[in-house]
């Protein structure tokens, strides 16, 4: 079983923003190659960080409110959040590496 | 204890992914270094029209992701880091040191491509990701209704454009000389394209917004007038710079920075090789570069059997 969930924009707020773990959002969609390649990766890291992060993708072809609010304008993109703020960003496809040191970042 | 492989590659585009292909199914240990995403620039096309096997025209990323699977089928390893340094030793192998990990291998081709060029204008790198994009395929629909700017006047430019007008309201081509440098066939489609139009003999002078593009400045380069022009996103086009960093002090480049190579892909370097999109007056398209993976490979293999 996957340990990355859909968010929608109607679940946002409880599942994100109220979050008490700290969250990593994978913003994706169908037609998007390289998200193809992020959302393994994401995956990967559910199972590592199991207890201390909790993952969620949104599908933006679904979801306009979230994406909009947060100026996604590129995807693949994943935004980190603690305490429902915002504490990091990585845009566009990047290796598992780059990624979880940008996780281990915003975590800090 | 460092792993030696008999080929490295580094860059997983068309040319490497070929190149790791035919080395693995030789029997050769293989490892491919992918700094991005594997397939490389093609990976980011909606439609690959001219691969020779798909009449229909193929999907650049499923393209990539196609000949990764056929590498690793035979046991090509790929590795998702960027290769930093490349040296030869004195026993004729070679060490490359990626993501902080040192690798040797008996041979090398480099397939690291080209990356796309930057207008180098204020603004720009501020708004990456935010409104400022060097892939329409990947990003233009976030700007579904809207009015985006296209630069470039070249064969990408116009196609990125002309997928572009699936989502957005217009587009309009900002090109600094006046004549498009575009093949014949796709300058016919943009033109017949009613949802877009060229702005020639234009540059971008600065990019600007308030959180995301909103505008750019533009100037008339034969008379100098500046003026402003709204937009939600600009696309940029504009060529690209041969990776050729690695090989500088090693191996002989143009003028243009593409490494010299011979027709089976050798360097002056014995055990090194350059393929695809990086060696000098190569065609860039895919089919060449993955063709030049080919030869790579097989030029390697004699290299390394004449080692024994
Ligand atoms: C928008 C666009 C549309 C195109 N459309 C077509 C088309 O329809 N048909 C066609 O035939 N061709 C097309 N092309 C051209 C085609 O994509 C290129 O000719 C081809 O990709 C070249 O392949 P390559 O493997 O030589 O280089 P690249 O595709 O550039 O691959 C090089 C790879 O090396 C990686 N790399 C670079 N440096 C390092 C390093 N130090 N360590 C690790 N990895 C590294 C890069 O991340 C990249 O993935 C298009 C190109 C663009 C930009």
């Amino acid at each position: 079983m996957s340990d990355v969930r859909e968010v929608t924009d109607a679940t946002w707020e409880a599942d994100v923003l109220k979050s008490e773990l700290p969250v990593l959002v994978d913003f994706w969609a169908p037609w998007c190659g390289p998200c193809r390649m992020v959302g393994p990766i994401v995956e990967e890291l559910s199972q590592e960080y199991k207890e201390k992060v909790t993952f969620f993708k949104m599908n933006t072809d679904e979801n306009a409110n979230v994406p909009t609010q947060h100026g996604i304008r590129s995807i693949p993109s994943l935004l980190i959040f603690k305490g429902g703020e915002l504490k990091g960003t990585v845009v566009g496809f990047r290796p598992k590496s780059d990624i979880k040191k940008r996780l281990e970042e915003a975590l800090a | 204890m460092v792993d030696t492989f008999d080929i490295a590659i580094v860059g997983g585009g068309g040319a490497g992914l070929t190149a790791a292909l035919y080395a693995a199914r030789g029997m050769r240990s293989t490892i491919v270094f992918e700094g991005n995403v594997t397939g490389g620039q093609i990976a980011t096309t909606d439609l690959v029209e001219n691969y020779p096997g798909f009449p229909e025209g193929i999907n650049g990323f499923d393209l990539g992701q196609n000949i990764l699977r056929q590498a690793e089928k035979f046991g090509a390893r790929v590795e998702y880091a960027l290769v930093d340094s490349l040296t030869r030793l004195n026993t004729g192998s070679f060490e490359l040191v990626a993501d902080g990990n040192m690798y040797r291998a008996r041979s090398v081709i480099v397939t690291a491509g080209a990356d796309y060029n930057k207008l180098g204008v204020p603004g720009e790198a501020e708004f990456v990701g935010k409104g400022v994009s060097y892939c329409a395929t990947c990003d233009a629909a976030f700007f579904g209704g809207q009015d985006v700017i296209v630069v470039g006047g070249g064969d990408a430019a116009l196609d990125e454009a002309l997928f572009t007008t699936r989502y957005v309201k217009s587009v309009t081509i900002v090109h600094r000389r006046d004549t498009l440098r575009a093949s014949g066939i796709l300058q016919d489609r943009a033109k017949a394209n009613p949802a877009i139009s060229f702005l020639l003999d234009t540059t971008v002078e600065r990019i600007e917004g308030d959180g995301g593009v909103e505008r750019v400045v533009l100037k008339n380069v034969r008379t100098g007038e500046l003026s402003e022009r709204k937009t939600a996103a600009v696309f940029i086009f504009i060529g690209q710079t041969p990776n050729s960093h690695l090989l500088k002090g090693m191996v002989e480049l143009d003028a243009g920075g593409h490494a010299m190579v011979d027709l089976s892909m050798k360097t002056c370097v014995p055990g090194l090789f350059v393929a695809g999109d990086l060696r000098t007056q190569a065609a860039r398209q895919l089919i060449s570069a993955a063709g030049d993976g080919a030869t790579a490979a097989i030029s390697a293999e004699h290299y390394l059997q004449a080692l024994g």
